[in-house]
């Protein structure tokens, strides 16, 4: 049994592979209809959380499946002082796999290793949201045509970004890849993705505070929101919030094939007048996440690509 | 100079970075023994380092924690002593990981909320200490 905790869980490999299935269900969604019958995903979101609930809970019924849980803490057991570990293991007796969003981080780690079925992690506080990681790669693969030897510049918060922090890691995987790293100086990139990421990989990164000046070299811009619930203090948050808006003045110094993307939900840090150009990925993202997310459950399930026959990944080692 | 008695049957810790005695004494707990003796020595006149600590223990040390002393300073010499004689010295390697050992502070964490959940630290590459769960750094150095 795997589960997906961290983007790291899985190979380069097996995220290739993933990333083939769910190309496959993006071409021909029906063909997979039927795939995951009498399962059931238990959706468990300590907070709440519109699109990947969401998300999670239509790539299920996609696939055939059912879908069971809880969207916020107040209405589950948690709310009576149950443990994460007991609550998983309650869970693991009435659904085959479990999607878990939690405002601790670390708290689906704890469930997996109390649990009788996969885990993903649907995000747990500032720390991971692998799954988000998969689409973006899936998106930018997509657009691109390849996941290598790309410049890809992370605008905005660098330091809260969970999806940010994800990503970098999960690209620094792959040959030739240069990250351009735009953040005021107080919510810049943490210091270990540095020291025990970028550094020890070679990678070749800048940090800049002008998102201008670095428009014009990016294949990909990954925009991100100021998250208000990141910040202790309400002052630092108003005080950073309006740090970087891409309007479509601005792209036009990018590249005519640079995509734009946003782990969303966007408030102000993208014009709305930016959504019209065809260089804005993120609403590309959210439908590549419900056939990624497919994939994913198909594959921690152990199910057949019906148009292969074959699992995109052995998850039984 | 401050003399302390050789001990007979215990543990010296030596070569602590001077001035960092006293936390190390806390992180190890050593106010919980309740038997043996315990001495603290603080600015010991050091060849090698100018000025140390070092944390003399006289009884049964079976229930003390010596893994925090890798993560704490490498450098630190810890020589077990029986009826007089040394009977082991060594220097602590960084131990992989650290359970129950330190706390994780990061109050996003879920070792924060969560009932009967060990602390688990776990070695990086760069020799830092990183909770498993949250990944966020030990930095309360002593």
């Amino acid at each position: 049994m795997r589960h997906l905790i961290d983007p790291a869980d899985f190979t380069l490999e097996e995220t290739l592979s993933l990333m083939d299935l769910a190309d496959r269900i993006h071409e021909d969604p029906a063909a997979y209809r039927d795939v995951a019958a009498r399962k059931r995903l238990a959706t468990l979101f300590y907070e709440p959380s519109t699109r990947t609930r969401l998300s999670f809970e239509a790539a299920m019924l996609n696939l055939g499946g059912q879908v069971l849980g809880f969207p916020d803490a107040g209405v589950s057991s948690a709310s009576k002082g149950e443990t994460v570990a007991d609550t998983i293991r309650v869970v693991s007796c009435v659904a085959d796999i479990a999607a878990m969003r939690h405002p601790k981080e670390g708290a689906p780690l704890r469930a997996s290793r109390y649990s009788r079925i996969p885990v993903i992690n649907a995000g747990d506080g500032g720390h991971s949201h692998p799954t988000q990681t998969l689409l973006d790669m899936m998106t930018i693969r997509q657009r691109k045509g390849r996941l290598d030897h790309l410049t890809i510049g992370f605008c905005g918060d660098l330091k809260f970004g969970r999806t940010v922090h994800s990503l970098i890691k999960s690209l620094s995987r792959l040959p030739g890849m240069k990250f351009v790293l735009i953040s005021p100086e107080e919510l810049r990139v943490p210091d270990y993705i540095i020291s025990e990421i970028l550094e020890p990989n070679g990678i070749e990164y800048v940090e800049t505070r002008s998102l201008e000046e670095a428009l014009p070299q990016l294949d990909i811009l990954y925009m991100t929101r100021v998250q208000r619930e990141r910040f202790f203090n309400e002052e630092d948050y108003i005080r950073l919030k309006n740090s970087y808006v891409l309007t479509k003045e601005k792209l036009d110094l990018a590249p005519a094939d640079m995509a734009v993307l946003h782990p969303l939900p966007r408030v102000n840090e993208i014009t709305l007048d930016v959504d019209d150009d065809p260089r804005a990925a993120y609403f590309d993202q959210v439908q590549n996440g419900v056939h990624m997310r497919m994939a994913l459950i198909m594959t921690l399930l152990g199910l057949k690509d019906p148009k292969t026959g074959e699992v995109a990944f052995d998850v039984e080692g | 100079m401050l003399k302390v008695d050789e001990i007979q049957n215990g543990v010296v810790i030596d070569h602590i970075t001077a001035g960092t005695g006293l936390a190390l004494y806390h992180l190890m707990e050593l106010e919980k023994l309740n038997e043996a003796s315990v001495a603290l020595l603080q600015n010991v006149r050091s060849q090698k380092s100018g000025k140390k600590d070092i944390i003399k223990i006289e009884g049964d040390v079976s229930s003390i924690s010596f893994d925090i002393l890798g993560y704490v300073d490498p450098k630190i010499s810890i020589t077990f002593i029986e009826n007089g004689h040394v009977v082991k010295k060594s220097r602590p390697e960084q131990p992989k990981r650290l359970v129950n050992v330190i706390k994780c502070t990061n109050p996003r964490c879920i070792t924060s909320i969560e009932e009967g959940c060990d602390h688990i630290f776990a070695l990086t590459p760069s020799g830092k200490y990183r909770c498993v769960y949250c990944e966020q750094e030990f930095s309360v150095k002593p």
